[in-house]
């Protein structure tokens, strides 16, 4: 299993999904409007390192967080 | 060094005084600071943030070892939670031997601080946190989750 946070103004409790890589999150979480709305201007963090592929192998325990658009300062 | 980080607004007197304090007496010629204030606007009261702090520490390590590579220092302090209009909250600053490398290195640090460091801002509007959806940026590489079809 992978836990999946939603960080920011999603305002989703964190959940926990069976997924061998990341194009097994993406297909999940699109199920849901209310995440996959936030999806496309979301960056996605593996165990706390920003990704840019979908092939990323997973393991149990993995971490993914999504992280909507930001404005600091 | 990292960032520091202030439940609420900052004391920029204290910051500032306590970051020159640091260089005192090492020949630097340029300390410039960016302070942040927060302006009265739309019937706004304050701003509020949240922040990811394991990915803005490894932002704010990138951009000290490019700093470094310049032969200067960064320094960063942000709010979080409730700051009111007129107080900080956000103060960066480079220190360096020379002018030149300082005022370019401001200018690219509080730049992509904006566009990158994971912190999320709120109006708060007669009570209410309402997230500043049309002022933010999505991060580099995001949309990687999206359905393509």
């Amino acid at each position: 299993m992978v836990k999946i946070e939603f960080l920011g103004p999603i305002g989703k409790e964190t959940i926990e999904l069976d997924a061998k890589n990341l194009s097994d999150v993406a297909s999940e979480l699109n199920k849901d409007k209310n995440i996959s709305i936030w999806l496309e201007k979301s960056a996605v963090a593996l165990n706390d390192t920003i990704v840019n592929s979908l092939d990323l192998p997973l393991k149990d325990g993995d971490r993914i967080s999504i992280l909507p658009p930001v404005c600091g300062g | 060094m990292m960032v520091e980080i202030y439940s609420g607004p900052l004391d920029v007197k204290e910051i500032l005084s306590k970051w020159l304090d640091e260089i005192d007496g090492k020949n630097w010629g340029a300390f410039i600071p960016f302070v942040g204030i927060v302006r009265e606007e739309d019937d706004i009261a304050a701003l509020s943030f949240d922040i990811y702090e394991p990915i803005l520490l490894k932002w704010f390590e990138e951009w000290q070892e490019k700093a470094k590579q310049r032969g200067a220092i960064v320094k960063m302090a942000h709010s979080l939670g409730d700051v009111p209009i007129f107080t900080s909250s956000y103060i960066a600053a480079v220190m360096s031997p020379k002018r030149r490398a300082a005022l370019t290195l401001i200018d690219e640090f509080v730049e992509d601080f904006k566009a990158n460091a994971p912190i999320w801002k709120y109006d708060i509007v007669d009570g209410k946190r309402v997230y500043a959806q049309s002022r933010s940026t999505p991060m580099i590489g995001a949309g990687l989750l999206s359905k393509k079809d």
